[in-house]
């Protein structure tokens, strides 16, 4: 199990310089850099830009630039002054700084994450949450009515484009004025009690988070209902109402079980087209989450951000195909993780 | 093949249905400005944020009513009791039919010499352009791209895993590495990196092919891997070894024996995928880096109707009908994909 994990995240290294190398490398042959507006503004002095410019490095070749981003980027640094030895090491990874929005972007990054894995982990809860009973339902009662209303259903929310749903729930928000039509939190958040501020951030959780799991809902309960009605017509089944076990037991722990193997598998399908998802969600929800963040970034060149944050999408995303891997074989203890690999 | 699968497809009433109205839309695209009454870029700013023209039938014709600005800071329009009739295959603005034969042919054309009278089906945007009309110019973009994309994504999709999975070893390793890196950056994240590099402004035209091939260049990956594992599976099969001893080019064992056995799961796949296109290019230009003004598109149109606030405060429902334009379109094609992948294979796992 460790000797998996440590592969897998070695085998992601070198992805993850080969994508930082691409993005690199696109944000290095888009016109312009993120001193083009300073460029342009007369009252900047050139001496300014000139100096800003051999700071960031920006008179050098690119790959030169691109070995300084990675030198960086390198978390364990040495620090001479430290009192002790022990403590000359210093973890500190400098991702560079936002010119937009004038601080390093570790710190941006640190407050955007946490809300964009807030937003998919939510969301893919409340998908599964939905999507698992109404598959074994459909299955189980499979050709009748509410299989038909839940298949339509089913089409109409795979069909319906992520970002339109966004702007019919902004729509519906503002109309009704029941739910907040964007933001994490209210302007009064700071002065709440811990309790009214969980309460005011699942408050204003409860749209976006419906928004983007209604898409992987209809997915997920397609694959449930169809897995159902395979390991329903297995012979254990046959042979576990044979032996005379409740209806129950049969349905929850002989098919269920084996039924839900693909939807942790999917998971880490699910997590990428979320990743996608969130980036159109959260700009037109203005949900201040890591989608919203590289847009703003890419549209003003501000490039250290742009580079960090398709860095940190392509690792979440990464963690995510590791971790489905990791609960399907929890799930499912016939799958060993070492030949998987 | 072709034949059987029509005759299939019309006993799958769901399905069928779904082509027909794919067609039916494809043809609307094609014949957008014979159908359309107005230029797509045409202003009227009295007529801004108009709502859906009253129908009705009388004496034989079809009359539209005539609205007053009742409050032009609310936007709120209300019908004056008047009316006027709708001429069928009048002459309108000039246009050029399937860009070449000049014509100023429309099927409808307002039956009036005053030109502040003006027939509005879906309603009128902030400059008071038709949103009908903008419908049907944009459905022009927003479904060739489909078309277009998909058919680059399946032509280097087989190329690539056709290759890889028929040559195994260092050819695989790598394509496969490859595809693997292009799935491993979120797609719209890439989407966003890929179109920031490419010079900010075009025009509509050149923005168009970009957009394609953006869209082509991220989609090919998932089609390849899938595509190498069938090949991998043909390769092997005796018509295939006995093309090879008999001393066929690669090139044509490839094209001549493993295409002709994937065409069935290249059809579905296509119709499948064709969505992800549609609202790709959707998702580009409602986020304003697609299409630009004054061309108009599904995903510019709701973008437009997303900006104005106008939309959710005043309650403007008729300009999200681009959304439900995309929605419409979308599920036609989830619907004919399945029945099609049901006739093809039923147990075909896509």
């Amino acid at each position: 199990m460790l000797s998996f994990i440590i592969r897998r995240c070695l085998t992601a290294v070198p992805l993850l310089l080969a994508i930082a190398l691409l993005v690199f490398l696109l944000m290095y042959l888009a016109p312009g850099d993120f001193l083009t507006a300073a460029r342009a503004d007369r009252d900047t002095p050139r001496e300014l830009v000139a100096q800003l410019e051999r700071e960031f490095g920006l008179d050098e070749p690119w790959y030169v630039q691109y070995a300084l981003w990675l030198g960086n980027l390198w978390p364990i640094g040495w620090n001479e002054n430290a009192a002790h030895w022990w403590n000359r090491f210093e973890i500190d990874m400098d991702l560079g700084f936002s010119w937009s929005y004038k601080v390093p972007v570790v710190d941006l990054l640190a407050t955007r994450i946490p809300a964009t894995l807030l937003l998919s982990f939510t969301s893919i809860v409340f998908a599964w949450s939905i999507a698992i009973p109404l598959g074994v339902l459909a299955a189980i009662h499979k050709d009748s009515l509410f299989d038909r209303i839940s298949a339509l259903l089913a089409y109409a929310a795979l069909s319906i484009p992520e970002f339109f749903l966004a702007v019919l729930a902004v729509f519906f928000a503002a109309r009704s004025g029941w739910f907040p039509t964007g933001g994490l939190t209210s302007i009064e958040y700071e002065f709440l009690s811990p309790v009214g501020k969980f309460l005011d951030i699942a408050y204003h959780l409860i749209l976006p988070t419906v928004v983007l799991g209604a898409s992987m809902i209809a997915g997920m309960m397609r694959i449930m209902r169809a897995n159902f009605l395979d390991y329903l017509r297995a012979e254990f089944v046959n042979t576990a109402r044979a032996k005379g076990l409740p209806e129950g037991v049969v349905m929850f722990k002989h098919v269920l079980r084996n039924a839900i193997n693909p939807l942790i598998t999917a998971f880490g399908f699910a997590f990428s087209s979320l990743l996608s998802g969130a980036l159109l969600v959260e700009n037109i929800m203005n949900y201040p989450g890591l989608g919203q963040l590289v847009y703003d970034a890419l549209l003003k060149q501000d490039q250290f951000v742009v580079m960090a944050s398709v860095m940190m999408g392509a690792l979440m995303l990464m963690l995510g195909n590791l971790l489905a891997d990791l609960l399907l074989a929890w799930s499912d203890p016939r799958i060993r993780l070492e030949s998987a690999a | 093949m072709r034949q059987h699968l029509l005759l299939e497809l019309l006993r799958r009433p769901l399905g069928f249905a779904a082509l027909v109205l794919l067609v039916l839309m494809y043809l609307a695209a094609i014949f957008a400005s014979f159908l359309a009454p107005y230029p797509p870029a045409e202003q009227s700013l009295d007529h801004a944020f108009h709502p859906p023209t009253g129908l009705y039938w009388e004496d034989g014709r079809v009359w539209v009513r005539i609205y007053e600005n009742a409050d032009p800071a609310a936007g709120r329009w209300v019908p004056s009791g008047e009316a006027f009739p709708l001429a069928w295959f009048a002459s309108g603005y000039p246009y050029r039919l399937f860009g070449l034969i000049p014509a100023d042919t429309h099927l409808f054309q307002p039956a009036t010499d005053d030109p502040a009278h003006r027939v509005y089906l879906l309603g009128s945007d902030t400059t008071g352009r038709d949103v009908f009309t903008r419908l049907l110019y944009g459905a022009r973009i927003s479904l060739s791209i489909g078309l277009i994309g998909i058919s680059i994504t399946m032509v280097m999709g087989f190329l690539v895993g056709g290759l890889a999975g028929y040559f195994g070893g260092r050819v695989d390793f790598w394509a496969m590495r490859l595809v693997e890196f292009l799935m491993a950056i979120p797609g719209l994240y890439l989407l966003l990196a890929l179109r920031a590099t490419l010079a900010p402004n075009f025009e509509s035209a050149q923005m168009y092919i970009l957009i394609v091939i953006i869209l082509a260049a991220i989609g090919w990956a998932g089609t390849a891997r899938i595509i190498r594992g069938l090949s991998l599976s043909l390769r092997n099969r005796p018509f295939v070894m006995a093309a090879e001893c008999m001393g066929q080019s690669t090139l044509k064992i490839l094209t001549k024996h493993i295409l002709p056995n994937l065409t069935s799961y290249l059809l579905v796949a296509a119709t499948l995928s064709i969505p992800a296109y549609i609202l790709g290019e959707a998702a580009l230009s409602f986020l304003g880096l697609g299409i630009q003004e004054p061309s108009a598109s599904w995903g510019l149109m709701l973008s437009q109707a997303q900006e104005d606030m106008k939309v959710f405060m005043l309650g403007f429902w008729w300009l999200l009908s681009p959304g439900a334009a995309i929605f419409v379109t979308v599920i036609a094609f989830n619907v004919l994909g399945d029945a099609l992948r049901d006739i093809v294979d039923p147990r075909m796992k896509l």
